[in-house]
């Protein structure tokens, strides 16, 4: 995690998301109604019609379905510390459950801090948790990936 | 509305790295030059349509060319997945008589906040295409594409001497393009493989160009066309597709991911249609990136599921190829202009007046983006 990094808007569906991550904890929207889950959160089940929603949470293992591993030009903070991988995880519970995000070493470390070319597609990870984050917008925890121990 | 409308007319401004013009500027010229081809009056005008992210707007273009009263106006959203449907939503309005005369625009200046809307990103990031991924450095849609191209590669065993296929084809027509920014620039093999990497798997030559630049179509009844100078290509079909929960750019929150739009907007294309891939000559495939050509070749059913990579081995989508593709040389080598340029290569084809002319094309195809909603149109010759 560095200075300058982009940091995510929180609105109605998605800041609970985050707030869980503040907990410690990897959980996934889910219909209150049919169970049908969704990612990335939104008002409604596209199932059912239902607005009511609950957080399912969830192992936090999976496995890498897909990665980049981006090169500049890039926004400035992300170049500083490119090629770094970004990842598309999914989850263990539903194929279809799926989360970006980057491939580290630990919870806090640099983008860069794994050799892209020693990544796999369908590697096991799992999510840690970054230490708080604040742009001044108030903090963020963002979930994180490491290889699974 | 199978043949009852045409492109009559074409045009475009000069294509180069930076213009000085304005867009709007370069809009005027484009619908201009398109009016002119066509023989049809500005003050004949009467519809309009455009890109949701086009920056020149209507009332601008239409009392700067001298247009009629406008009946109908409209706009279609998703970048490079709006224009065939730009122009199908404009055939429609002239196939419905809400119009009778539509002109097609689109005006696209590299430097221009609008057309890069990434680039403008603000510290915090919404929207569901964003928050979950610009964060992790995801930032760009070369970087989205990446990750899927990646996927596709392990499942079904493409390389990038296929994704080389698809640049260099591009290139190749391109030299032939007097009209195309790289038409003066060869392209090998050997280059492309040694090409800095942009997002991995994907390197410089596996995107399109940045280009300043308009194109414009006129579109009327076939009735009409028939009286006009130019040989009609007739749009014999034309669908658009936002696929049951879709995602535009980051669709990786689904069951099949590679699996695009391109497939639902090919079932209903080939529904209103008459032929069926086989029948197609020539095709112009959206390309903003070179793996979006093979998902198309797919999608459009011009191959199986995986097949889409072998099917570029050998000089296949290369004139005198299975299938000839990006014939002006595309997105990659002549201009990018949100697939636009692609729409009057496809036009160029049935009249037999490309630089890369395929012998006796009957029907062309051009597509927009694979990837995000999108669009396609099947002109037809008019024999
Ligand atoms: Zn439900």
């Amino acid at each position: 995690m560095h200075e300058g990094m982009l940091l995510p808007e929180l609105d109605e569906e998605s800041a609970p998301f985050f707030e869980y991550a503040a907990a410690g904890e990897l959980r996934v929207q889910r219909c209150a109604a049919c169970g049908t889950r969704r990612v990335p959160p939104r008002p409604m089940c596209h199932t059912c019609g239902s607005f009511e929603v609950e957080w399912e949470r969830l192992s936090g293992r999976g496995s890498i379905w897909s990665f980049a591993v981006p090169h500049p030009p890039l926004l400035p903070a992300y170049a500083a510390v490119a090629p770094y991988n970004v990842v598309v995880v999914e989850s263990e519970e539903d194929p279809a459950i799926r989360f970006v995000g980057n491939l580290v070493g630990s919870a806090d470390g640099p983008l860069d801090e794994i050799d892209p070319s020693t990544i796999r597609i369908g590697e096991p990870v799992e999510v840690v948790f970054s230490s708080p984050v604040d742009d001044g917008g108030g903090p963020v925890v963002l979930p994180r990936w490491v290889r699974a121990s | 509305m199978r043949d009852r409308t045409a492109v009559v007319g074409i045009g475009t401004t000069e294509f180069a790295k930076e213009l000085p013009s304005t867009e709007r500027r370069l809009a005027l010229e484009a619908i201009a030059a398109a009016l002119d081809d066509a023989g049809i009056r500005p003050d004949e005008v009467d519809g309009m349509s455009c890109y949701s992210m086009e920056s020149t707007e209507e009332i601008d273009i239409a009392r700067n060319l001298g247009f009629g009263d406008v009946t109908y106006f409209g706009k279609v959203p998703y970048g490079g997945g709006a224009g065939c449907g730009v122009v199908g939503q404009a055939a429609m309005a002239v196939a419905a008589g809400q119009c009778s005369v539509a002109v097609a625009w689109r005006s696209r200046k590299r430097g221009a906040r609008s057309s890069r809307p990434w680039a403008g990103v603000a510290q915090r990031v919404g929207g569901d295409q964003q928050r979950w991924t610009r964060p992790f450095g995801l930032l760009r849609p070369v970087d989205e594409i990446a990750v899927l191209t990646r996927r596709y590669m392990h499942t079904y065993g493409g390389t990038r001497d296929h994704l080389a296929n698809v640049a260099l084809a591009a290139r190749r027509h391109a030299n032939a393009n007097p009209a195309a920014t790289m038409g003066h620039k060869v392209l090998t093999r050997q280059e492309y493989l040694a090409a800095r990497w942009i997002s991995e798997p994907l390197c410089l030559f596996d995107n399109c160009l940045e280009t300043d630049g308009a194109c414009a179509v006129v579109i009327t009844t076939t009735e009409r066309a028939r009286d006009l100078p130019q040989p009609p290509a007739l749009i014999h079909s034309w669908a658009q597709s936002l696929p049951a929960q879709h995602q535009t750019m980051t669709n990786f929150f689904c069951d099949d991911p590679l699996r695009g739009p391109a497939w639902a907007c090919a079932e209903k294309l080939w529904s209103l249609s008459e032929v069926g891939p086989a029948d197609v000559d020539v095709a112009q495939l959206y390309d903003a990136f070179s793996p979006l050509v093979i998902l198309s070749l797919e999608g459009y059913g011009f191959c199986e599921r995986g097949e889409g990579g072998p099917f570029t081995d050998d000089g296949g989508i290369e004139l005198g190829g299975r299938l000839p593709v990006n014939t002006s040389g595309g997105g990659m080598s002549e201009a990018y202009l949100h697939g636009f340029n692609l729409i009057v290569e496809a036009v160029r084809q049935v009249r037999g007046t490309s630089t890369n002319q395929v012998a006796d094309a009957g029907f062309s195809l051009v597509t927009s983006g694979e990837g995000v909603p999108t669009g396609a149109i099947l002109f037809r010759r008019d024999d």
